[in-house]
Order: C-alpha cells, then sequence, then structure tokens
C-alpha cells in the first residue's frame, strides 16, 4: 500500500529528462519530504506521480496497481485518489468563481450529488478556517494566504488517499504556512492520509516531515 | 544613533471602493510612524494584504488616484527636507524617484520590458537618470555576470531578473532603497544572495527598507525592524531586540509560528482592511485580551514601539 515511483524518467524535451530513475514511496498515514534546489526537477516529478503527465519509463502504482501507459491523462477514477496543491494560488484558480465554487469543482466533475457537494464544501471549508464570508468571495478579493487555503480544500474535498504538496507554503507567511501543515497533519494522523511535501526549503520539511528525500544533494 | 533620511509621521492611506449599496472604505496604512536611518537595513514584516505594499507606494507617490493619504513624510535631500506627501508629480519624477528614493518592485521580473535585453534596459535607465557610471559598474554592484547583459528577460532565472530589478533600482545611486518583497518566490539560497545584497548596500551607507512576508530572511539580516499587522505598524525596534524578546503579542504569534520554534499558527484570520474593528486590530485573536484595554496607539520606549495596552507592552 503506497503511492510509488519505480525507476520513474521524466521530462518535456525529447533527450533531456529532468528526472531520471527515481524511486520513492509515499506509504499512507506519513508525510514524506522531497527536498532540492530551483530547477531541479521537483516539479515535474510531483506532476508524474499526480499522473498529470506521462513517465517516458519506469512506473507509477497507486496502492499495488500500477498505472499503465497513457497519452493525455490517466483515468480520472485513479486521479481523484491523488490531491494536489499547487506553489501559485493565483495560478491554480479561475478568478470567476467563488472560493466556495473552486473548493466544490473537484466534486462537481465527478458528478457528487448538489447536496452532498455542499454538506463537503462546508466540512473541508471549515477543516482549513475558511470562514463563511470568504467563501462567498472571488480570489481577486482575498489573500494568498486565503486562497491557498481554498486550494488545499479543493485538495481535499474529493478524500483523496494521497496529496501532493509542491511548495505550498513558499508563496505565504510563517503563520499561514504553519496553519496549512496543521490542517494536513491532522488528515494524516486522522485517517491515514499520505503526503509528499516537496519544497526547497529544508527546514520546513526537517519540521513537517517524518523522513526527507534529497535524491538531487 | 544617525538622524533618519526618511521619517514617515502619523501616515493613513484609504480607499474607497465599490459602488451604491457596496461601497466601503479600505483603510490599508493606520497612523504609521517610521524612520529609515543611513547604513541600517529596516525590515517591515506581516502577513500579505497586510498593507506592506500600500505604505511603499505613498513614499514613492505611486499610489491610484482614489487614494485618501493623511500625515507626513520627510526625505532629507542636499537641498532641505522634502515633504513627499505633498510633493507634486513634477518633482516625485524629476528629483525623486531613481536619485533619491530606489524602489525594487515584487516580483521584478514582470516590470522588466519583454523584448529588449537587460543591458538595453540598464543603459537607458542610466542615460535617463544622467548617472554617469559605466554599466559594467552597475551590473557589478547588483552582482550580475556580465553575460546577463546580452539576454532577454524571458531567458532570467527568478534570482537574476530580482537582481537586474536591483540594478535598475541603484542606476541613480539613491541614498534611500525601496525594496518590496525581492525574495518572494526564491529558493533559499537565492534569498540569502539577494538580502545579503541588500545588506551589503546598507553597510556603505544607504538607508533600506526591505518588505518581506519572509520571517526567517528577516531575522538574518535586518538592523531594525517593525511589523505589520492589518495595517498598523504594531511593534518597531532594533531586530536583535524584537526577534529575541518580542513585546508584541502578534510578533510572538509569528515567531512561534517558524518552523524551528513551535511551528504553531496564530489563531483566526486578520481582519478586512474594509471593516477593521474599533481599537486594536489584534484583540480578536490574542492570547492576552483579558488583560488589556483594547488601546492600539503606539507607546514608546527607548528605541521600541509597542502598539499594545497589555501586558507586554506596559
Amino acid at each position: 500500500m503506497s503511492l510509488r515511483a519505480d525507476a520513474v524518467t521524466a521530462g518535456w524535451r525529447r533527450g533531456r529528462p529532468v528526472v531520471d530513475r527515481v524511486d520513492l514511496a509515499v506509504p499512507p498515514g506519513s508525510v514524506l519530504g522531497l527536498a532540492g534546489p530551483s530547477g531541479c526537477g521537483k516539479s515535474t516529478l510531483t506532476r508524474v506521480l499526480a499522473l498529470l503527465h506521462a513517465p517516458w519509463s519506469g512506473t507509477v502504482s497507486v496502492d499495488g496497481e500500477p498505472v499503465h501507459r497513457f497519452r493525455f491523462a490517466a483515468p480520472a477514477a485513479l486521479r481523484r485518489r491523488i490531491g494536489v496543491v499547487f506553489q501559485s494560488p493565483r495560478a491554480a484558480t479561475d478568478p470567476r468563481l467563488t472560493l466556495e465554487r473552486i473548493v466544490a469543482e473537484p466534486l462537481r466533475a465527478a458528478r457528487v450529488p448538489a447536496a452532498e457537494t455542499a454538506r463537503r464544501v462546508a466540512e473541508v471549508a471549515d477543516l482549513v478556517g475558511l470562514t463563511g464570508e470568504l467563501r462567498g468571495r472571488r480570489p481577486h478579493e482575498v489573500s494568498d494566504g486565503q486562497l491557498q487555503r481554498a486550494c488545499l480544500a479543493r485538495a481535499l474535498a474529493p478524500r483523496p488517499d494521497y496529496l501532493l504538496c509542491d511548495e505550498m507554503t513558499a508563496m505565504l507567511d510563517a503563520s499561514t504556512t504553519a496553519a496549512l501543515v496543521s490542517v494536513v497533519s491532522a488528515e494524516v494522523t486522522g485517517r491515514g492520509l499520505g503526503v509528499l511535501a516537496v519544497s526547497h526549503d529544508e527546514q520546513l520539511l526537517d519540521a513537517w516531515a517524518g523522513e526527507v528525500l534529497r535524491p538531487w544533494s | 544613533m544617525s538622524a533618519p533620511v526618511l521619517s514617515v509621521r502619523g501616515l493613513d492611506v484609504a480607499f474607497r471602493v465599490g459602488r451604491g449599496a457596496r461601497a466601503r472604505t479600505v483603510r490599508a496604512v493606520t497612523g504609521a510612524d517610521l524612520d529609515l536611518r543611513p547604513g541600517r537595513l529596516t525590515a517591515l514584516v506581516g502577513e500579505s494584504g497586510c498593507g506592506k505594499s500600500v505604505l511603499t507606494e505613498a513614499l514613492t507617490g505611486l499610489l491610484p488616484a482614489t487614494a485618501a493619504v493623511r500625515g507626513s513624510a520627510t526625505l532629507s535631500t542636499p537641498d532641505g527636507d522634502l515633504e513627499l506627501l505633498d510633493a507634486p508629480e513634477s518633482d516625485l519624477r524629476d528629483r525623486v524617484r531613481g536619485r533619491l528614493l530606489g524602489l525594487v518592485p515584487q516580483s521584478a521580473a514582470t516590470h522588466l520590458t519583454p523584448t529588449r535585453t537587460v543591458g538595453a534596459q540598464l543603459r537607458e535607465t542610466l542615460a535617463r537618470l544622467g548617472a554617469g557610471i559605466p554599466v559594467a559598474e552597475l551590473m557589478e554592484r547588483a552582482a550580475l555576470p556580465r553575460h546577463v547583459l546580452e539576454l532577454y528577460p524571458h531567458e532570467l532565472s527568478g534570482g537574476q531578473a530580482q537582481r537586474a530589478g536591483l540594478a535598475a533600482a541603484l542606476a541613480g545611486d539613491p541614498p534611500v532603497l525601496l525594496a518590496d518583497e525581492p525574495t518572494a518566490g526564491l529558493d533559499r539560497p537565492l534569498v540569502e544572495h539577494v538580502t545579503a545584497l541588500l545588506a551589503g548596500l546598507a553597510d556603505e551607507g544607504r538607508a533600506v527598507l526591505l518588505i518581506t512576508h519572509d520571517l526567517r530572511a528577516a531575522r538574518d539580516v535586518a538592523d531594525d525592524v517593525a511589523v505589520m499587522y492589518a495595517s498598523r505598524l504594531v511593534e518597531t525596534g532594533p531586530a536583535a531586540e524584537v526577534f529575541t524578546g518580542p513585546w508584541h503579542p502578534y510578533t510572538a504569534g509569528l515567531l512561534g509560528a517558524l518552523p524551528d520554534a513551535g511551528f504553531t499558527p496564530v489563531p483566526g484570520h486578520p481582519p478586512e482592511l474594509s471593516a477593521l474593528p474599533p481599537g486594536c486590530p489584534f484583540a480578536p485573536r490574542c492570547p492576552e485580551r483579558e488583560r488589556c484595554s483594547g488601546d492600539p496607539e503606539p507607546v514608546r520606549h527607548g528605541d521600541r514601539t509597542v502598539s499594545c495596552s497589555g501586558p507586554v507592552g506596559s
């Protein structure tokens, strides 16, 4: 049981692999840290594990089930088991939608009934600390920290088994960083979420993750 | 301590936004007192959206016309004191910006013209300011290698773009440098490089204001610190004293949220700047609110000020 990469090689331009034969396993109920400098391939590896980018070779498997070669997108049912939070919440949200609707988006895409969607959105919004008044606002009416809270809620709404946090807190102040990390940690101990925390900030990872991989050092 | 080169007193900035029933006043800066001194790096820290950037925009005359500004900001110049908030735009343009006040904007990469090389843009800046220094010297001051002159903005790394912005701000050799989040989005070694550069510029005798939400960067390089919360400067003083013995409960909360110092968030959210509570804006989140009169007026003790009437401040 884990989200695994076995000998994964991936990249964007032919002949220039960004990720070269990487092995790692994210077990449920724990936080694995992945550290490395800017431009080393952390985000590419995260996209491969999120099943958003097909590896050139090697295998990604979810709880022992290998994800077979796909061209543009892996099956939605598999992708829904893996949540992702990106670095820039502004780039990751639709400016026309309210925060509530942003959080609901993955549930709507999965055709979860409206009543159930509303209930789950309220639940995760409470979890990340989005107050009722904030939920009706659009991205330009909130701070980066508040918007990143919505992005974390969106990732948690489909109750994924694994969560990938790609520099989730790089743009946030110390207090919001600590708040989001404690939300994620509660899911890890509470329901066995498996987390990959990707960051260039080793001090953050040492405080957050049980084990920290440094494949590039 | 040296006399301040820029002295801000009672600065208020407010915006009217929205129309009809949704019209409201956003109070971005309330009663700010701040001194920038030659040879010292002052860090202005606080959560995103607390009013830090608006404060620098007020000083450089870059606020939109809808802003209502009160208070004073006095800049010492070779020709006597200049009141920045009343200065006409022509004065700000021809005498102040670039020459007396250098501004390193947030995400410098987006301030460079994408179709021109760094060298072309820096040479133009030098020519416009009538600065007599060669572009090579400017590159050296900003720790940029020569070959960067030939590069277009999209070919720069985040750190190089930030240093190119710094080079442009240094073209007119201003005695005061305002750097707005120059390290946002950079990784730790680059953050340290950029902040060390700014500290070096302060050591040469400039007054530097470093605006950042990165408390660790501020802790590493600042001589003085000002902590901003919900439009107010809640605590100011020498960095060594404030970071080791904070007086304001918000400063203490922020420091306790660092990964190596407890990693505990300050509970709750900052208030909306359009709906600030009367009295102390931190009171709803404050662990000491029971023992406090809620008066947010700053109190001075030696070189430190604190806007707290609770047990820590009195």
